[in-house]
């Protein structure tokens, strides 16, 4: 049923996606910041100088009030999963259940234990018991994320799984499979890594504003040599583990590297569209007309991204729709009717084994088992609509690579003018730090964008559309909720930005040490 | 025993003294309250567990949501 326009399954996306991202706002903070403040901890100890130890309290209360502001913000992305998505949480329930387990003793063991330490612990344990707090919950905090970013690995690349047909569920065959998964693997370092630029840039940034209006210099250029060092060497890992990852995407989601670099035509030697603007993008009535108004290629080069390879094949959107047989490629057309037959061969098993018949059975297992492999292109009758939206990844990608090479040099220059020149004085530099942090918070979210809206429609790729995951619910429930997260988001939001302004403002107008 | 005070008396000081904490407990109280009573109680059953009694049933109609023609 339609409401507004839009079906249960389009309402429930977007609210996914609402709680998503915003709960992403608070999560990259929390897993760079946790690090940083340790750094800066370890040199207080290391050094015992009292400055050390003012910096370490100061970014620590920053961390303090985003944690607590975004911590469970998550926990309703769980909710949905029962409620909006319940055939999708019973599909995949076994694999999501093992990481999801372990993340929760892992967040209320590690974090919850050793950030009362933390906090609590000025003058109340030893110094060395006290850095030792600081960094469990660093560590802590980010193999928290290595589970749900596993769970999330699988649904783009499931692997270490067999489906059973008898009860529909995904049942786990390997765990290390599963956990150590390129996908998994890469997906977890990128995120990470990402996130420590993010924490990077805000440390940076919060400290050209005490730079901007003249107080606490010493304090503030301290921090920002820490930020941007820790920034710089998070930033090149980000490159290093972003184009592994492009490799992975190539290797497992061809549409979506496709879409990321609007390739319609797949070509050998493909270049790499550095920047572009869409101007027209093909339709099912008239698959060739793709215009761009301008862009800047470098040969060779998305060839050589792909399978570091110059001359090697990328294939476009076009050949994965229609087939490639020179380069072997299936036709969505194929996957659709071996998705069908897969589809169908479930329902008779199904059917054939409530009667008893089993050699029937066991002749649709066989085709069902035979034809599993593109289940989830059953559901669709034109292959058109397994097309993500080709500019949406397009800008998504190009926005995300863009602002990610803008920290890397923001951070070079910033370590350039910390110990060559005197970066008081070079105030454009302030000025673009600190407004580089909410293009920190762009760059991030776009980089989820790539992952999510590039693998539609799948929900577990290849195996099961959105369509077929969401529940036989009322769009109208959805929409009440949706507009309740909007709400208590948005708030918790201006709370956080209150909190932590009213918190760098006192600072600034303490005295220097 | 004498431990176990020690740790609470830890967490009694550490909460005592705090500033800025004592208005994020608050807000984190009230989000809990908000997420786990309001959210979870109201608006968010788990749609399997509330309909059926036994993963079979549970089993069988993900089947036939995932066979039936869409």
């Amino acid at each position: 049923m339609d409401t507004f326009g839009l079906t249960v399954v389009e309402w429930s996306r977007a609210q996914f996606a609402l709680t998503a991202m915003y709960h992403w706002i608070f999560v990259p903070l929390t897993l760079g910041t946790s690090f940083i403040v340790a750094i800066m901890m370890t040199i207080y100890v290391k050094t015992g100088k009292e400055i050390w130890k003012n910096i370490t309290k100061f970014w620590m209360t920053l961390f303090g009030i985003n944690f607590a502001i975004g911590v469970a913000t998550g926990i309703i992305l769980e909710f949905e999963f029962g409620t909006n998505w319940s055939n999708y949480s019973w599909f995949v329930g076994d694999i999501f259940g093992a990481p999801l387990a372990i993340e929760g003793i892992m967040a209320f063991f590690l974090e919850s234990t050793f950030i009362a330490i933390l906090f609590f612990g000025w003058g109340r344990v030893s110094k060395k018991f006290h850095l030792l707090s600081a960094w469990l919950v660093a560590i802590g905090s980010n193999l928290s994320a290595l589970w749900i970013l596993v769970a999330n690995a699988w649904m783009q690349n499931p692997v270490g799984t067999v489906f059973n047909p008898d009860t529909a569920r995904n049942e786990m065959t390997n765990f290390w499979d599963v956990l150590f998964s390129p996908t998994a693997i890469n997906k977890f370092l990128h995120t990470i890594s990402s996130a420590y630029v993010l924490s990077a840039i805000f440390v940076v940034g919060v400290s050209a504003w005490f730079l901007l209006k003249n107080r606490r210099i010493v304090f503030a250029k301290k921090s920002m040599l820490i930020g941007a060092v820790f920034g710089l060497i998070s930033a090149f890992y980000m490159f290093l583990t972003g184009d592994e990852s492009a490799r992975r995407v190539f290797n497992d989601q061809p549409m979506k590297f496709a879409a990321m670099e609007g390739l319609y035509n797949g070509e050998v030697n493909a270049p790499l569209v550095v920047i572009g603007l869409m101007k027209k993008t093909p339709t099912p009535e008239n698959p060739n007309m793709n215009e761009f108004a301008f862009k800047f290629e470098i040969p060779n080069m998305l060839s050589y991204m792909a399978a570091l390879d110059p001359n090697a094949f990328v294939p476009g959107i076009h050949d994965l729709v229609h087939g490639n047989d020179e380069q072997d490629i299936l036709s969505y057309y194929e996957r659709i009717r071996m998705g069908k037959l897969a589809i169908k061969a479930l329902s008779d098993y199904k059917l054939a084994k409530e009667i008893s018949r089993d050699r029937e059975a066991q002749r649709h297992l066989r085709i069902f088992n035979e034809n599993y492999k593109y289940f989830g292109y059953g559901y669709y009758n034109d292959p058109h609509h397994l097309i993500p939206n080709v500019p949406l990844v397009f800008y998504s990608f190009h926005i995300m690579v863009g602002l990610g090479t803008h920290f890397l040099i923001l951070f070079i220059v910033v370590l350039f003018f910390l110990y060559k020149r005197d970066i008081l004085k070079a105030r454009w530099l302030n000025y673009v730090s600190l407004l580089t942090i909410p293009l920190a918070y762009i760059a991030s979210q776009a980089g989820w964008m790539v992952a999510e809206f590039g693998r539609q429609p799948w929900v577990v790729q290849d195996l099961m559309p959105t369509l077929s995951a969401v529940s036989n619910i009322e769009s109208k429930s959805v929409i009440v909720t949706f507009i309740m997260f909007a709400i208590v988001f948005t708030v918790l939001l201006i709370a956080e930005i209150k909190i932590m302004l009213s918190q760098i403002v006192k600072e600034s107008k303490a005295e220097e040490e | 025993m004498l431990i176990l005070r020690k740790i609470l008396n830890f967490y009694v000081d550490g909460f005592r003294s705090m500033t800025i904490g004592k208005r994020l407990w608050l807000i984190i109280l009230i989000k809990l309250f908000i997420i786990f009573v309001v959210f979870r109680l109201f608006f968010f059953p788990d749609i399997l567990k509330t309909k059926f009694d036994t993963d079979k049933e549970r089993g069988d109609y993900v089947i036939e949501q995932l066979t039936k023609e869409k």
